[in-house]
């Protein structure tokens, strides 16, 4: 059986500036993966995520996606950002936020289509957020609006879905919550989440790739001391089970 | 109040005036609500005052002052947009010289426009008594394209203004957008110059959709709402300013700030108590 790559990086760099963010980091995701991608702050995560979407360019080296280059693949991927980018004020209801992420369809722009409804239907179903759908998103709780922003992404059909500490802002409970959600649709689609917390996201995704500017590419079952010493630096360790 | 009133039948100056702030309430609700919710309040700004650059060079070059102040609003526009989304570090600074660079032309040029007394005065604070039938025909029109033009590009609009990175990994072409978005703004601004001048026209894009948006809760509504608002606020202004004989683009923005400050206050408290 051949194992397809929908997510090919190849040798890439890139920087800001004076700051090296990314060096010659090479990393592909199977079909069908749930990779967590860990690291510090600055390490580089974020921009790793937002070279697939296309947003950056590599300074160097290659980035596909779905087999093609960023653009094409772009409108396939669902996209979870770490800080919602708008501003909770803004008066759109969580129906009216959902259904934004099946912009990219076909005439999608100017009127939904009943394909448009059932998908953010369902996605809203999925995230348990379909009895909110009348609420005005400044209304919700932080974890209610991370369930709108991950339906959102849902409403898409997205082949890949890529999420950026979808757990940075809400209490442990709901973390769980949005975890077991990701198992589920894993099922599914590609799934590649960022997130600071190591030990927490190694219970549920099937690989995890370290990143600080370079990469060290580990399956979950060999977490060790040294590889977080490696890369976090020395830091005092505390063992605890699941 | 029955004095303005009576005046209003006799007088068919009044009722352009009247009619031309009903207008220009019309785009100003509407172009207003998103500069609210975009909060490009400053862009807005920096747009209506480079204007006056657009209406120095007509005069200069003895063309109608109108379409200079439309094609500096267009050329502003474009350029504060393209500001907006390529130097984000410096925005506003940008604008800042934008604004001030474009009044300064146009108070040089027309300083320097032989023979043809423009008055600077009535761009500055607005001639809404001297408005022609010509300009009614001009502002009408205005509002019948801005209208359209939200009617068809309202899910564009809203994506855009929404959440401009979601927009641009969905594959809308965001920049082509915003800048229609501001050229509309931009159109606007030059109704709104011909009630109450380039200085103020920022009250009368911002106010009544800023009170609009503390009760309504959709952009439509909130449209709306601001439509109704501009309306009472001018109808309001021109009144009042007719018996004490005041400037009238000047009392219109007394009257709508007053009405932002007591909306405020009132949605605060309302807010406290729940």
């Amino acid at each position: 059986m051949s194992v397809s790559n929908v997510i090919e990086i190849v040798d890439v760099s890139y920087s800001f500036g004076e700051l090296q963010v990314l060096e010659h980091v090479t990393l592909s995701v199977q079909d069908g993966e749930f990779l967590g991608l860990v690291g510090p702050n600055g390490g580089g995560k974020t921009t790793l995520l937002k070279l697939v979407l296309g947003l950056l360019r590599p300074d160097q080296g290659s980035v596909k996606v779905l087999s093609t280059t960023v653009d094409e693949a772009r409108r396939r991927l669902g996209y979870v950002p770490q800080y919602a980018g708008f501003q909770r004020d803004y008066p759109i209801t969580v129906e009216e936020a959902v259904m934004l992420g099946c912009l990219g369809r076909n005439g999608s722009l100017f009127g939904w289509s009943s394909r448009d409804h059932t998908a953010a239907a369902q996605a809203m179903r999925e995230t348990e957020i379909y009895d909110l759908r009348k609420r005005l998103i400044g209304a919700l709780s932080g974890g209610q609006l991370q369930r709108v922003l991950i339906a959102r992404a849902l409403a898409s059909e997205p082949e890949i879905l890529v999420l950026d500490e979808p757990t940075a802002n809400i209490d442990l409970r709901m973390e769980e919550n949005v975890f077991e959600l990701l198992r589920q649709l894993n099922q599914r689609m590609t799934i590649v989440v960022v997130s600071h917390d190591i030990g927490f996201i190694s219970r549920y995704v099937k690989r995890v790739a370290c990143l600080n500017r370079t990469l060290v590419c580990h399956q979950t079952s060999v977490l060790s001391g040294d590889l977080i010493k490696d890369l976090y630096g020395p830091v005092h360790m505390i063992p605890h089970e699941h | 109040m029955a004095e303005f009133i009576q005046a209003l039948t006799h007088h068919e100056f009044l009722q352009n005036a009247l009619l031309a702030s009903m207008l220009a309430s019309i785009a100003c609700g509407i172009s207003g609500t998103y500069v609210v919710v975009k909060r490009i309040g400053y862009l807005a700004g920096g747009i209506s005052h480079a204007v006056l650059g657009g209406v120095g060079a007509a005069v200069f070059f003895g063309q109608e002052p109108t379409w200079g102040a439309l094609l500096a609003a267009a050329v502003t526009a474009l350029l504060v947009g393209w500001i907006h989304l390529r130097a984000r570090q410096n925005e506003d600074t940008l604008i800042s010289a934008v604004w001030a660079v474009g009044m300064a032309a146009g108070i040089l040029l027309i300083s320097q426009t032989k023979g043809y007394g423009v008055d600077l005065m009535s761009y500055l604070f607005g001639n809404i008594l001297m408005v022609s039938r010509r300009e009614l025909y001009f502002m009408g029109v205005a509002d019948i394209g801005v209208v359209a033009l939200v009617y068809v590009l309202h899910r564009p609009f809203l994506a855009v203004t929404f959440d401009e990175e979601h927009a641009r990994i969905r594959g809308v072409p965001v920049e082509l957008v915003y800048m229609v978005l501001l050229m509309m703004v931009a159109l606007t601004v030059v109704l709104l110059i011909q009630v109450v001048g380039l200085i103020l026209v920022i009250a009368l894009l911002a106010l009544p959709a800023a009170i609009a948006s503390q009760y309504a809760g959709s952009l439509n509504r909130i449209m709306g709402l601001a439509v109704v608002l501009g309306w009472l606020f001018s109808a309001g202004g021109l009144a009042l300013s007719f018996g004490p004989d005041l400037p009238v683009g000047a009392t219109i923005v007394m009257v709508a700030g007053l009405g932002y400050l007591l909306s405020t206050a009132l949605s605060s408290a309302r807010r406290r108590r729940s």
